[in-house]
């Protein structure tokens, strides 16, 4: 399974994603890199985020990407 | 707000789409993108051949070849049309309404009601909705709804947040009274604070088109677009669409007091293949009662896009029988409808190219 920064660098391959905070408002990922980004967290965890959790401060970083998914594993 | 119909139908469907049609693969390069990006996107979205107008082909282009081609069928007889409700964002005239252009070039009689509603992708339900009340009126037997858009015309080639979805198209449903007593329950909301994440910026009153509205500047993700051109909010377009939609469809079918799976199809407006795919997960809807692939065949074409979903899908078994369907549409405005009605049998349920 994919870690959430190998699937990040799939996006972005130039990108450094580790040493981002921030990754909209450092340019890193723009907003169609999000339904990528949303799609292939899809298809990796086996899961399907809602529709009301893609929205910006669930992706700002790797930690908030990482606390999403945490809402979508299994008990 | 709550709204409640009952003898209304839709008697007869058509789809007037132009023969031209662009692949996303070719289109691609007008982006400033990279390739493995954008072909990400297409998968993701749906992305794939769209139908646009080549050269400067007007809504009432469109409407006019649709209508032509009911009367020299025998699908609709000329004089029988009392009503013509024109729903567009793309008319030919700031004024005269596209309602009266369309009149005119066909020579129908002057004893008819002719209104143009400026809306867009909740914009065949909005005209339902005045086609019912129009059918009020006892001189009013038949209505001609049509939904035409050529926003194209008005979309940057070099926008790939806009320009690989967009579609032009028209579809006229014919709407007249009913025996089937079947009360169709509807809602709709709106939101003009929020106004800004669909619009064309310049060509009306407020800022007029000029030498400097039409020039092209970069939105800060590599998409180039002029203020006389469509801008969307992608981000704020999809968030209200999850966040708005799902609790108006249960309100509607609480209202109606009526389960999910007593609809046989949710038909919803087309904006892309994820946005409705998380729709229909948040509403635990399978996917094959909510059609999401007219983006990829035809492009999203506004209001049209309902009716698209229909003939599309649909055509054969609304022809010999009916359905209980879900509507709904969402987008410019911003505006929020739904309708749950039955459909069909229809006396014609096709689709027409438009040639180049």
């Amino acid at each position: 399974m994919p870690t959430i920064a190998e699937i990040l660098k799939d996006i972005r391959p130039e990108a450094d994603f580790t040493r981002s905070h921030d990754f909209l408002a450092d340019g890193m990922l723009d907003s169609f890199d999000l339904v990528t980004l949303f799609s292939d967290l899809d298809k990796a965890y086996g899961i399907s985020i809602s529709g009301l959790n893609i929205v910006p401060e669930n992706f700002q970083n790797i930690a908030a990407i990482q606390k999403l998914l945490e809402k979508y594993r299994q008990p | 707000m709550n709204l409640l119909f009952s003898r209304r139908k839709i008697s007869g469907l058509l789809a007037v789409l132009p023969a031209h049609e662009r692949s996303f693969v070719e289109e691609m390069a007008n982006f400033n993108f990279p390739a493995a990006r954008s072909l990400k996107l297409k998968a993701v979205m749906g992305y794939d051949k769209h139908r646009i107008v080549n050269g400067p082909v007007c809504a009432s282009d469109l409407a006019c070849f649709g209508l032509e081609h009911l009367f020299a069928s025998g699908s609709l007889k000329r004089d029988d049309c009392d009503a013509l409700i024109v729903v567009t964002q793309s008319p030919d005239y700031l004024m005269p309404p596209t309602s009266s252009v369309i009149q005119g070039r066909l020579g129908l009689k002057h004893d008819m009601f002719c209104l143009d509603i400026n809306q867009g992708c909740a914009g065949f339900v909005m005209g339902l909705f005045q086609a019912f009340l129009l059918l009020d009126q006892p001189a009013i037997r038949k209505v001609a709804l049509i939904n035409v858009d050529v926003i194209s015309r008005r979309t940057s080639p070099r926008d790939r947040n806009s320009y690989p979805l967009v579609g032009d198209g028209a579809s006229i449903a014919i709407v007249e009274r009913s025996e089937d007593g079947t009360p169709i329950h509807a809602n709709l909301k709106m939101d003009g604070t929020r106004r800004e994440a669909l619009m064309i910026p310049a060509g009306g009153l407020r800022l007029p088109s000029t030498p400097e509205t039409a020039v092209l500047s970069d939105d800060g993700e590599n998409n180039f677009r002029s203020q006389d051109q469509l801008r969307m909010d992608g981000t704020a377009v999809f968030n209200f669409v999850q966040v708005e939609v799902p609790p108006m469809i249960r309100q509607l079918l609480e209202t109606a007091q009526t389960q999910m799976d007593d609809v046989d199809y949710f038909l919803f407006h087309q904006p892309n293949r994820f946005m409705l795919e998380k729709l229909a997960d948040q509403l635990k809807i399978p996917y094959e009662k909510m059609p999401s692939n007219v983006v990829e065949h035809y492009g999203n074409s506004s209001g049209v896009t309902i009716p698209v979903a229909i003939v599309h899908n649909l055509r054969q078994r609304l022809l010999a029988g009916s359905i209980r369907a879900c509507l709904a549409g969402f987008g410019v405005g911003l505006t929020w409808a739904s309708m749950l009605l039955p459909l069909g049998p229809l006396d014609f349920c096709d689709l027409i190219e438009f040639p180049s």
